[in-house]
């Protein structure tokens, strides 16, 4: 009989009490989910994607339905940094969450600046979106070349002392390869995957559902793929890996952190099912009493591949 | 989130697949306002998203909605019945102003059904609730006698003219607007419809509340995904921006909102 079940993930030297993430952009600044679960019931909180200056996005229609999963073309659309600093950061902070800032620039510049201004708050982590495939100027460009990679996050790692996660792209041939990147210039962490860019177009009206045209995939149909990079990266790396890629339910979530994820992120099911964060936590708990697992930390990695 | 037992789901128009779905949910009709939106998880090829729908009526402890298939998650709905359930997330979002004095009530298609909730709230609160409806046509018309419960006038309006004003709603609207200038308006339909009913009656002076239809992810204001234009006078001036119509909305003032 296991007496009390140890939940709690170390990433980069910040302690979550448990592995459950809420993934960027799916829970805005940790407000709107509260009737089901509150911010500081998680391990930790990836807010929306921040810029150094407000951000209006893209214009809609920016979501569409696929089979078993969904596009976006948000756009980044937030209130920039500083307000982020100001107002969402302090009441996150307060109200116990750990909080990783998430940060999406279109120049190297941007998030140099951001780092900056984040290194001196009490952010928990921050996170380089360098892989959101919605901004034209660059966001692909940064999260797909090794080289670019490597070079972004060295300029951003001299700027901060804080943990520094990497999110990955899974729009690239080889992820281990952008992987390696991040961890050769000093990244703490890395976490993926990013949405898949994708297309629906109306029949009807030839139209594409979204107006930006492509979105970013994401929801469940992408889970056999984001547990196959992971699983990739795992053996590419050393670095915490936080796993995520349509995470609906405990058993994908364990799945996840078997294929070598430290910690995992739910994301669009959420919208299906608001309080998925609060079951997956309930099912790991059963998991890991019906298997005699102590420790959280002992499943991660336990693949036993062929 | 909770899981609720449906009452009743009937089909109430022939020449189109329209459907009136009754379940129990007092923690819903507790909290309702006119206008709000409820999030339906339908199930079968519609396994992703909820699906956004207004709250018609509610009746003591029921909610009643009314919907119109229009794909994979409508259908699935349509075919519920009675004992079976239904999960669902609200009520969330702004609804309709509680006016007392006379309302002019513009619907064309699915719009229809949260100016029902507006009707009877309006006419509660001692009002004058007046609905003018659109149809295609006279077998397209319904839930009209749920209207003429709630309203002291119904006027309908029909694209081929087999029943009423033959024409658009919006003509209808002018001429009660010129006998009624104090009228405030509510409108929810089509968009080109909603861009219409707000541009007479602001031209005319007349206060309108538009409710805005848009894609929808969470329903609850985390994703930014349903968002429509509004502008915004701000201390440092005038600007335009994307407001989310799942819980700023969907009511909004129709002078806020930016058609394009
Ligand atoms: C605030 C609001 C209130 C609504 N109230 C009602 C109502 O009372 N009665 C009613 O019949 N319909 C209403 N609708 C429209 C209703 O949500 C859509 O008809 C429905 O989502 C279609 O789903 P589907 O799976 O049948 O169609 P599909 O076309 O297969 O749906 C695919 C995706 O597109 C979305 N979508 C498709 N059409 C619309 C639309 N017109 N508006 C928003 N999203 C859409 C769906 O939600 C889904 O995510 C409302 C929409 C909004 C935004
Ligand atoms: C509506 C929406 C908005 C998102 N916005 C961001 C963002 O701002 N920054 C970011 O790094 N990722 C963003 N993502 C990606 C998610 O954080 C996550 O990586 C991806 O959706 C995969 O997880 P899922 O399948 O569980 O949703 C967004 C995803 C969705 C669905
Ligand atoms: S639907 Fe997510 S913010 Fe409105």
């Amino acid at each position: 009989m296991i007496k009390e079940l140890d939940l709690s993930v170390k990433i980069a030297g910040v302690e979550f009490k448990n592995p459950i993430v809420t993934a960027s952009g799916t829970c805005g600044f940790g407000e709107e989910y509260k009737e089901f679960y509150h911010p500081s019931f998680l391990g930790a909180i990836a807010v929306k994607g921040l810029t150094p200056a407000p951000k209006a996005g893209n214009p809609p229609p920016r979501i569409a339905e696929v089979p078993s999963g969904m596009l976006n073309s948000i756009g980044l659309q937030n209130p920039g940094v500083d307000k982020f600093i100001e107002v969402e950061l302090p009441r996150l902070k307060n109200e116990g969450a750990t909080v990783i800032a998430n940060i999406a620039g279109s120049t190297v510049e941007d998030y140099c600046y951001m780092a900056e201004r984040l290194d001196v708050t009490n952010v928990d982590m921050l996170e380089m979106n360098i892989s959101c495939p919605n901004v034209k100027e660059g966001g692909v460009a940064f999260g797909t070349d090794p080289k670019m990679v490597e070079e972004i996050t060295s300029a951003v790692r001299a700027k901060t002392t804080k943990p520094l996660i990497v999110k990955l792209s899974p729009n690239v041939t080889d992820i281990t390869a952008t992987a390696r990147a991040a961890e050769r210039a000093g990244a703490d962490a890395l976490s993926l995957i990013n949405t898949l860019l994708g297309m629906k177009i109306d029949i009807k009206t030839r139209r594409p559902i979204l107006h930006n045209n492509v979105g970013g995939m994401s929801g469940e149909a992408v889970f056999p793929i984001a547990v196959r990079m992971v699983w990739q990266v795992r053996n590419a790396v050393s670095l915490p890996i936080i796993g995520m890629g349509g995470i609906a339910t405990a058993d994908q979530a364990i799945e996840m952190m078997l294929a070598g994820a430290d910690a995992i992120a739910v994301g669009a099911c959420m919208f299906k099912n608001p309080s998925a964060p609060v079951e997956i936590l309930e099912g790991i708990k059963k998991y890991m009493t019906d298997n005699g697992i102590e420790k959280v930390t002992q499943i991660t990695g336990g693949v036993i591949p062929w | 989130m909770a899981i609720y037992t449906i009452e009743k789901n009937e089909r109430i128009c022939e020449a189109a697949e329209i459907y009136r779905l009754t379940f129990k949910a007092p923690d819903i009709t507790a909290k309702a306002s006119a206008g709000q939106i409820i999030h339906i998880v339908c199930g079968g090829d519609a396994n992703s998203l909820r699906r956004p729908i207004s709250i018609c009526e509610c009746d003591g402890d029921s909610v009643i909605i009314c919907f119109e298939v229009r794909g994979a998650g409508t259908r699935e709905l349509a075919a519920r019945g009675a004992g079976d359930t239904i999960d669902v997330i609200g009520p969330y979002g702004k609804g309709f102003p509680i006016l007392s004095g006379k309302v002019a009530l513009v619907g064309g298609g699915i719009g229809i059904y949260p100016l029902i909730s507006a009707a009877k709230a309006v006419k509660a609160a001692g009002g004058e609730p007046v609905a003018l409806l659109g149809f295609r046509n006279k077998e397209l018309m319904n839930m009209t006698d749920t209207f003429d419960n709630y309203c002291d006038k119904v006027m309908i309006a029909t694209d081929d003219g087999s029943y009423g004003h033959h024409g658009f709603v919006t003509a209808i609207l002018e001429q009660y607007l010129d006998e009624n200038p104090d009228a405030s308006v509510f409108v929810c339909g089509p968009r080109g419809m909603m861009a219409a009913v707000s541009k007479i009656s602001l031209e005319k002076g007349n206060e309108c509340y538009v409710s805005m239809e848009e894609r929808m992810g969470c329903g609850v204001g985390a994703c930014l995904a349903c968002v429509c234009k509004t502008q915004f006078v701000g201390n440092e001036g005038k600007g335009e921006k994307y407001t989310r119509v799942c819980v700023d909305g969907p009511v909004f003032n129709a002078k806020e909102v930016i058609w394009e």
